[in-house]
């Protein structure tokens, strides 16, 4: 039977280069510096939907800092958050050459997005409590957590503090802010949204912070967490860290070009900035704001950090078979620590020498934290933390069936 | 049983300004089946509150409320809406302890009525309680008396680690005879029905002998230990009828020096056979019983069907079917 439609066709949709073409990055509308305004601490929802789609910037391509957003960024904070991005980056380059070198399974860097966490971090306080994904290492260098344990936990050593039952980077650490890390994405969406309405109805003053990627955006978890981020205002900061692509699936796979994340939040009546996560004065003003907006009871508040995934998803992974080649160079928003560092040389904050003595202190201190690290014990040399832990913490008293296990096994 | 329920919720909530109550309708309205009815009265919306219909974020928020320090006990309303949560619950809530170390922990209840015999089909009759067995971490129990029902409610909510709470919701308002097409008796009329006032516990992990008996072993579980026990007195067979109580911890001391004892044992739940928790017992069992079993052990369970409505009781394990198997055992 003839019929007056013609046949349907699924819409699947295509990052606009695949390698061997042109980087493209012209679906970004990257603004100006400081034209995107600061909204009051008490925003509502639909007063961010008109910035929703803009990205909040504070330096220029010269390292110049504009609008409303540059006022009272501290010297000491960009000192320390320089340092804190240079030491990720450097610890990064150490465990990805351990990798190669057979010393550790897996590891996964946070190249170009170091400004991200490291910022945010520097806009909390203690007792507040981050549930972070595996790119959040800016969480703990920022504190100075001992990279010698985080590196032992990567070598499942003796000494690793989580007795090598965790994937290598899948971190802890209570005393430091940092939740248990999930291998599974968006888990700890809703699990930072709980801990903030326990600090509300605790009555306390810590917020939560939640992280989560713009692939996992379109698991059932984001929505978990912000309908009850959206239904009960608890003091949680949503942090969406938008790095183009999810392994090989690139951001319009997640829903990401229908409308931002920043958008999606307020359907919700979540309240939403879009940040250049390459610029570290947007990152810890904006940083800033969110956590004094949270603790004040003003409810909760989603960011979605504008970055790029320069390196591989994780060591297991080769992009170079999926997007350009050049793409990370050709990213409009450039490269966080040339940025900041660009910026404190020109305001006279920095000299071209102390930011070698910053690199290579970092080097330093990151060739001398593996070899300890390595003396302790690697597991891929049979090395690893001893196996009488594999039975114990399961429950706080261990179970009759447990330890008859454990006896077979021979611990 | 309803009762006994909200009590301990009332006597923890009391106790321990730490415990939190929330699940989709169990403030204002206190729960479909009134378990939590009254307590946000009692003790304020920011104890006892609705939560949206999302029950991976219940689970999921209840999580990193007990990271904070709290104690959450929540409801998912009926135990076939839990699989919302299965991935927060077996892969983080099971968890947390170990990964992290002990660094964080995860006190939460997770309260769900369960099974059949009230005509819910299939989705308001499932037995999903194998499902959670199979996972380390998690505390699985399931009460068959009121009194159980409080004293194990109250050991839960203290428990440092998490536990989901079955609710047998046939046994709600009162036993039964163990026939299920029977209506159910008001627990007031019923010895197991008496509940003492204020605090006390019931252990996870410890089994009741709810009838003694030398000739064989009959291990059940909620609404199913009444099953066992009229299938018991309709043989006249002097049969041992074990309520299980509590799946993990397991208290297989009980159960194995029952069945040394006895020589035999059946094995009654109303969950579907294959996978079910019936088989992990019985290879437990042979274990360590083997050379004293006098016949093979049988179990009695739910078809390996979906949950049906109009043919429940064909489906529901009844006496009928768990007196045949008794014969069979000892016929053996």
């Amino acid at each position: 039977m003839e019929t007056p439609y013609a046949p349907l066709k699924l819409t699947v949709p295509e990052p606009a280069r695949r390698p061997g073409d042109e980087s493209d990055f012209s679906y970004l509308d990257t603004g100006k510096a400081g034209e995107v305004g600061k909204p009051a601490l008490d925003v509502d929802a639909r007063s961010t939907y008109s910035d929703a789609a803009r990205l909040i910037r504070v330096l220029d391509e010269d390292g110049v800092a504009h609008g409303p957003w540059a006022e009272g960024l501290d010297e000491a904070a960009l000192t320390r958050g320089l340092r804190a991005m240079v030491r990720t980056r450097a610890f990064d380059a150490r465990m990805v050459k351990a990798q190669r070198q057979g010393k550790t399974s897996f590891y996964v860097q946070c190249l170009g997005e170091e400004a991200i966490a490291v910022g945010q971090q520097l806009a909390l306080r203690s007792g507040d409590m981050s549930f972070p994904t595996y790119r959040q290492q800016g969480l703990l260098m920022a504190q100075d957590y001992p990279v010698r344990d985080l590196m032992n936990q990567i070598y499942s050593n003796e000494e690793d503090p989580l007795k090598g039952r965790q994937l290598p980077i899948l971190y802890s650490a209570r005393d430091y802010g940092f939740f248990t890390l999930s291998g599974n994405l968006a888990t700890q969406w809703p699990q930072a949204v709980g801990w903030a309405m326990a600090s509300a109805i605790k009555g306390d003053t810590k917020i939560a912070t939640a992280w989560i990627g713009d692939g996992a955006t379109a698991e059932g978890d984001f929505h978990s967490g912000m309908i009850f981020a959206s239904v009960y205002k608890p003091p949680v900061i949503l942090n969406v860290v938008n790095n183009q692509w999810a392994i090989s699936s690139f951001t319009g796979i997640a829903g990401g070009l229908a409308a931002t994340f920043a958008e999606k939040s307020i359907g919700y009546g979540v309240p939403a900035l879009r940040v250049d996560g390459n610029d570290f004065l947007a990152v810890l003003a904006v940083s800033r704001f969110a956590a004094e907006r949270t603790r004040r009871g003003y409810g909760p508040l989603l960011i979605e950090w504008v970055t790029y995934r320069k390196g591989a998803h994780s060591t297991s992974d080769d992009p170079s078979q999926y997007r350009p080649k050049d793409e990370g160079e050709k990213w409009p928003l450039g490269d966080p620590i040339d940025r900041l560092k660009d910026h404190m040389l020109k305001q006279n904050m920095l000299t071209e020498r102390d930011y070698e003595a910053m690199v290579k202190d970092a080097e330093d201190e990151m060739r001398t934290a593996e070899a300890e690290a390595e003396a302790i014990g690697l597991v891929s040399e049979g090395n690893g933390a001893s196996a009488k832990y594999l039975f114990e913490d399961i429950y706080a008293d261990m179970p009759g069936r447990l330890k008859e296990q454990r006896q077979k096994a021979g611990y | 049983m309803i009762d006994a329920l909200r009590e301990a919720h009332d006597v923890m909530l009391q106790r321990d300004e730490d415990v939190i109550v929330f699940g989709e309708d169990v403030g204002y309205f206190g729960g479909v089946f009134r378990v939590t009815h009254g307590l946000q009265k009692k003790f304020g919306s920011q104890r006892v509150f609705d939560a949206p219909i999302n029950e991976g974020g219940i689970v999921g928020a209840a999580i990193g409320m007990a990271a904070y320090g709290l104690k959450p006990c929540v409801e998912i309303q009926f135990a076939d809406y839990i699989f919302p949560a299965y991935d927060q619950i077996t892969q983080e809530m099971a968890r947390i302890r170990y990964r992290s170390n002990h660094q964080f922990s995860c006190p939460v209840v997770i309260r769900t009525p369960t099974g059949g015999g009230i005509f819910g089909g299939q989705t308001h009759s499932q037995s999903p309680e194998a499902c959670f067995t199979h996972v380390s971490g998690v505390k699985v129990v399931m009460p068959s008396t009121p009194y159980d029902a409080k004293g194990m409610l109250i050991s839960a909510i203290e428990d440092p680690d998490p536990v989901i709470f079955f609710e047998p919701k046939r046994l709600y308002n009162g036993p039964f005879d163990g026939h299920h097409d029977k209506p159910v008796k008001p627990w007031s009329k019923h010895p197991d029905g008496h509940v003492p006032e204020g605090y006390y516990t019931v252990p996870l992990g410890k089994a009741d002998v709810r009838r003694e008996g030398s000739d064989v072993t009959v291990i059940a579980y909620g609404t199913m230990v009444y099953v066992a026990l009229a299938a018991a007195e309709e043989a006249g067979i002097d049969a041992e009828v074990i309520d299980l109580r509590s799946l993990i911890p397991l208290d297989l001391e009980t159960l194995v020096e029952s069945v040394q004892k006895t020589g035999r044992c059946v094995i009654i739940h109303e969950a579907t056979q294959t996978g079910g928790f019936a088989g992990e017992l019985m290879a437990l069992i042979q274990e360590r019983a083997l050379y004293h079993l006098e016949a093979p052990m049988v179990r009695v369970c739910g078809w390996d069907t979906p949950y049906p409505h109009a043919q429940e009781w064909a489906y529901l394990p009844g006496p009928d079917r768990v007196v045949r198997a008794l014969r069979e055992v000892m016929e053996a």
